[in-house]
């Protein structure tokens, strides 16, 4: 039987939650960005008066009132937006068990075995439009096809408010017109490769040579043949499915430009006390360090090793990074921001070889000063215990990693690429 | 406009939340005659969403909200600002 499946993408999810709740942004322009004094300045969000105006995702703050001199800014509430995000996972839960998120604001569900109480794919969409519209105050579009892909592709078809089905007999006359781009997984490398090949569309894809995408894309080239013709049939993963968590990081852009080595280890003890902190949350060691650099002439490198032991130690993974730091880095220019991230991640229940020139005595009053950090600050909050170089600035000092951490969503293809 | 109110509240037995009276922002305490309704809704009017609760207060219909974020707030729509 061909599956029933829909992906509901939230319209301009972060913009959408503000103007809910500040009446007086719903007719100006607008756009959630980060603190413009602690320079996170970028625009997350959008609403559609400042789209209109040229305003970007990812736009720089500055950007953005250039091209839009009247834009309002308002600085992002996660604890809102995850809160909107349940529940209109409460509203899709009562549709079907077999829902996938993708970020925050974006959804697959799989509504075959509901299709013959609550009526077919459109109708189950327009009920899940209504009720968020309702219950929620936001708008959502709504893609209805038989797989994934086209599912996407059609929440992005038309927008805001909108339902777009897209079925066996429609599909090549609204799909493969569509430039390549806007397949899944075609981005700007991608698309340019396509066009030296002279492929444009997505019918040009679903008609050209799988040999030919394969030798010039790689295995993609198969996928994305695939995509364009509408052969998917991946599942939509079951409610509570999380990808397996491949590694712990933290970032940030600092308060200030970093210009001595002091600055450096201010910031990286701060991210390595939240990785480590997240680790041992989470009942993980990790096998890898990695950090990350990007100047502020943007320029980004990343530097990884291999640690002697699994760890979550903070002082482990604060030499680690600091060693990694010294070893790649001269100071050719100032420093934006910086990244620390434990990756190759084994279970903390694991047995450990010991070795005989390791003081393990000394490595567990590490562990056990860990424990009591984790839980002064969990009782009394981050700051009520902190290393004492960290006050010699105080500016940069403000930063709480672990709670100002990101989200991001999980890649699509989990581990199976 | 949104007005957060202090709302007297009835937990029952089973758990159930029904809310008594409220203090309007004049200082006059307003007794709920009776719940009509309870469901999700957001109010594009005060700004935010919650649980709305439809009481009779004084025979007419009035809109009660719970805000069930971290703070778990009541609030009200005032007609004009």
């Amino acid at each position: 039987m061909e599956r029933t499946v829909l992906h509901s993408d939230c319209n301009c999810f972060y913009a959408s939650v503000e103007m809910l709740h500040h009446p007086e942004t719903r007719n100006v322009p607008m756009a959630v960005g980060g603190d413009p004094e602690a320079r996170h300045g970028i625009v997350l969000t959008a609403n559609y008066i400042a789209k209109r105006m040229g305003v970007k995702t990812g736009m720089a703050l500055w950007q953005a009132r250039q091209v839009c001199p009247q834009i309002v800014f308002i600085s992002p509430h996660y604890d809102q937006y995850i809160r909107f995000s349940r529940y209109a996972r409460e509203i899709y839960s009562s549709f079907t068990d077999q829902q996938e998120p993708f970020g925050l604001d974006e959804c697959w569900m799989d509504v075959t075995e509901s299709t013959s109480i609550k009526g077919d794919g459109l109708k189950i969409a327009e009920e899940i439009s209504s009720r968020i519209k309702k219950e929620l105050g936001i708008t959502v579009s709504i893609g209805v096809s038989w797989n994934k892909i086209f599912a996407k592709l059609g929440s992005d078809y038309k927008k805001p408010d909108a339902i777009t089905v897209f079925t066996q007999e429609n599909f090549r006359k609204l799909i493969w017109p569509l430039p390549a781009g806007d397949l899944f997984y075609v981005g700007r490398a991608t698309q340019r490769k396509l066009g030296k090949l002279g492929i444009f569309t997505i019918g040009d894809i679903a008609e050209s040579d799988p040999e030919i995408l394969h030798s010039h894309l790689g295995k993609v080239g198969y996928v994305l043949y695939s995509y364009a013709n509408g052969w998917n049939d991946d599942p939509v993963c079951k409610e509570g499915y999380e990808a397996p968590v491949k590694s712990v990081g933290n970032s940030c852009t600092t308060p200030r430009d970093l210009t001595t080595d002091l600055d450096v280890r201010i910031i990286q003890q701060a991210l390595a006390e939240s990785v480590s902190a997240r680790l041992r949350e989470n009942g993980f060691l990790c096998r890898t360090v990695e950090i990350s650099v990007r100047t502020n002439g943007l320029v980004w490198f990343s530097r990884q090793k291999k640690l002697p032991r699994p760890t979550n130690v903070t002082d482990e993974i604060t030499k680690a990074a600091w060693e990694l730091f010294r070893a790649s880095y001269r100071w050719e220019a100032p420093i934006r921001s910086l990244g620390i991230r434990g990756t190759d991640l084994v279970s903390g229940q694991m047995p450990v070889q010991l070795d005989l020139f390791t003081n393990e005595q000394q490595r567990d009053k590490k562990k056990r000063m860990d424990r009591a950090v984790d839980e002064i600050r969990r009782r009394f909050g981050y700051y009520a215990v902190q290393r004492a170089f960290v006050y010699e600035d105080k500016a940069l000092m403000k930063l709480d990693a672990k709670k100002d951490h990101t989200i991001h969503p999980a890649g699509y293809f989990h581990s199976a690429m | 406009m949104k007005v957060y109110v202090e709302v007297l509240v009835r937990y029952t037995a089973e758990g159930t939340v029904v809310p008594i009276s409220f203090m309007w922002e004049d200082g006059r305490r307003y007794q709920i005659e009776r719940v009509k309704n309870v469901q999700r809704c957001a109010s594009r009017k005060a700004g935010g969403c919650g649980i709305m609760y439809t009481c009779i207060v004084q025979g007419k219909e009035t809109h009660l909200y719970f805000e069930d974020d971290s703070a778990g707030r009541w609030f009200l729509e005032r007609k004009a600002s």
